[in-house]
């Protein structure tokens, strides 16, 4: 693999039942970078990335193809164990899921299940992971209450610390935002920018503006196939740039970009 | 077409208002008779004391023996048939996800199981001991009690489990759980305020079921000290005073369905006091 690569996807194919969800999917996430796969709903962002960390394995009916390389090791056809792999991947989702604990315990439980139960240790790792996530202030003085009792954009965050305690590599964020209100999106967005420095994003969003404001290294999708991938700069600013090859998908971009502005 | 509307909404309401009002009815007139006819001869004597000879003639005595069996024989089989079921019910909802299939037809097959009659799980249990050569016992009648209620804690257990939500079995597996991590510390915990109930209805069939017991547990008007003794129980109880032919008799028969219906109250009760200590938790997604 090459140099400054995290995550390699080659000739990825999905299907779900006769539904080919995932065609032919190529795509390089650059490492320690935020990548965003950008494109609009049911075009299986959610499924290339629950494909990466093999969060596919539990759906009955679904037939996957393909290599996806994590440092080096095809993680579709590994023999290593799969919960070791998972770790190495935060996954922040639509809507949080907080576990049914308390606040401390949530964040503790990654750690446990992975060995690490001393008092002591736990909760100097938990205010850290908490402090890293902007809700140690919030919750330093009700952490044995239920993480039920937070709002959403508080659980939000809790997840993102939880993601971070298991201290992955990669976090994986599915359109993390879409549940919050504006001020905890902007939150979540500008911690992803200073979380890029130890780790890689893999964000997947459907709002242009917010891939604009983020993006390193964006990936475009329509219809289960990735229709072009870059560097942000590259993909939004000089968007004719192609080869000729290649008209007939300029053409749905072009009405991709089109969409894009008219829903924003 | 607005007024159409609206007599519909009316005739639907009026329809809920009658059946709600008819079922609390029955429940009321039942639970009223066996009081009515129940509590006149309930008596310190009836919980405190075993039946002494010509019990069922009108002497005295009372029906301690019935009391203790059916705590030992259902608290028993519930014990064991959630020991047995919680591990199915979790492994159909939490190992099975991606079967779809298999695990609708363990449901098909549960609820067949619960249709049948307890009075064949007692004919069944009966079969089998004389097969092994066993007398009527408590462990044989925990056993067959344990075998009828079963199917019920699993498909009740399967309900509750079935409303976690997908979203949270992805995330523990994503934070690098096992399967088993999952079930027991995620789905568990979100669950429990549920899986009391789950318990609780097991444990109302098993203290209030008579069939299955008839043959297997036996009858006796001693308090038994070992699994390998008959047992006597509150049902059968019920059944032979309400047999005799006096009144005084068929009276203690109500008395002791009030004794019935007041141990299911209170241990409703301690379950639902115990289980609001886990409710906290449960997030509501
Ligand atoms: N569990 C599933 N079973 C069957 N089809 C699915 C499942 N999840 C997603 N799909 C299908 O896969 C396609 C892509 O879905 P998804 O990855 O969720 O899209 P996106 O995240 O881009 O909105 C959709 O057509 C959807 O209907
Ligand atoms: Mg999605």
């Amino acid at each position: 693999m090459e140099k400054g690569v995290k995550i390699l996807v080659r000739d990825l194919n999905l299907h779900f039942g006769k539904n080919h969800v995932l065609k032919n999917v190529n795509v390089t996430i650059p490492e320690k970078k935020i990548t965003v796969i950008l494109g609009p709903s049911g075009c299986g962002k959610t499924t290339l990335m629950k494909t990466m960390n093999r969060l596919t394995d539990i759906y009955p009916d679904v037939k996957v193809s393909g290599n996806i390389f994590i440092n080096d090791e095809d993680i579709l056809n590994t023999q290593q164990d799969i919960t070791i792999l998972r770790q190495k991947m935060g996954l922040l989702s639509q809507r949080p899921y907080p576990l049914p604990m308390n606040i401390y315990n949530n964040v503790a439980y990654g750690l446990r299940i992975s060995g690490r139960r001393k008092k002591r240790y736990l909760d100097k790792r938990i205010e850290h992971y908490l402090t890293m996530a902007n809700l140690w202030d919030e919750v330093k003085d009700r952490l044995k209450e239920s993480a039920s009792r937070l709002s959403i954009g508080q659980q939000q965050r809790l997840c993102l610390a939880r993601g971070l305690a298991v201290d992955p590599e990669i976090i994986l964020a599915d359109e993390p935002t879409s549940a919050l209100d504006p001020i905890s999106s902007q939150a979540i967005e500008e911690k992803f920018v200073e979380l890029k420095k130890n780790y890689t994003i893999v964000l997947v969003t459907h709002i242009l503006r917010q891939a604009k404001r983020i993006a390193d290294h964006v990936v475009f999708m329509y219809l289960g196939e990735v229709i072009e991938q870059g560097p942000a700069d590259q993909i939004f600013n000089h968007p004719r740039k192609r080869s000729q090859n290649r008209i007939l998908k300029d053409c749905s971009i072009s009405i991709l970009h089109f969409a894009f502005c008219i829903l924003q | 077409m607005r007024k159409h509307k609206y007599i519909e909404e009316k005739f639907f309401r009026v329809l809920m208002f009658f059946s709600t009002t008819l079922i609390v009815m029955v429940l009321l007139l039942i639970i009223f008779s066996i009081l009515y006819k129940g509590l006149p001869s309930l008596s310190w004597e009836m919980i405190s004391q075993t039946p002494k000879g010509g019990f069922y003639f009108g002497k005295e005595g009372g029906v301690l023996n019935a009391i203790i069996g059916s705590l030992y024989l259902s608290i028993g089989a519930t014990l064991l048939a959630f020991v047995i079921g919680l591990p199915v019910a979790l492994f159909m909802n939490v190992y099975l996800v991606k079967f779809k299939k298999t695990v609708n037809t363990i449901r098909f097959f549960l609820d067949l199981l619960w249709g049948i009659p307890s009075i064949v799980y007692g004919a069944f249990g009966f079969t089998i001991m004389i097969y092994l050569g066993l007398k009527t016992s408590l462990l044989a009648g925990i056993i067959t009690v344990t075998l009828f209620i079963i199917p019920i804690m699993v498909r009740a257990m399967d309900e509750v489990l079935k409303t976690v939500p997908f979203g949270l079995l992805e995330t523990s597996l994503s934070l690098g759980s096992t399967r088993s991590e999952t079930a027991y510390k995620v789905f568990l915990k979100q669950a429990s305020p549920g899986l009391v109930t789950a318990v609780l209805l097991s444990f109302g069939r098993a203290i209030g079921d008579a069939a299955s017991v008839l043959f297997t547990t036996g009858y006796t008007d001693h308090i038994p000290t070992s699994l390998t003794q008959p047992t006597a129980t509150l049902p059968l109880s019920i059944f032979f005073q309400l047999s005799s032919p006096i009144e005084e008799v068929q009276n203690r028969a109500f008395a002791s369905a009030v004794i019935l219906t007041v141990i299911i109250l209170i241990i409703s009760i301690l379950a639902r006091l115990y289980s609001r200590k886990y409710q906290k938790h449960k997030i509501n997604f």
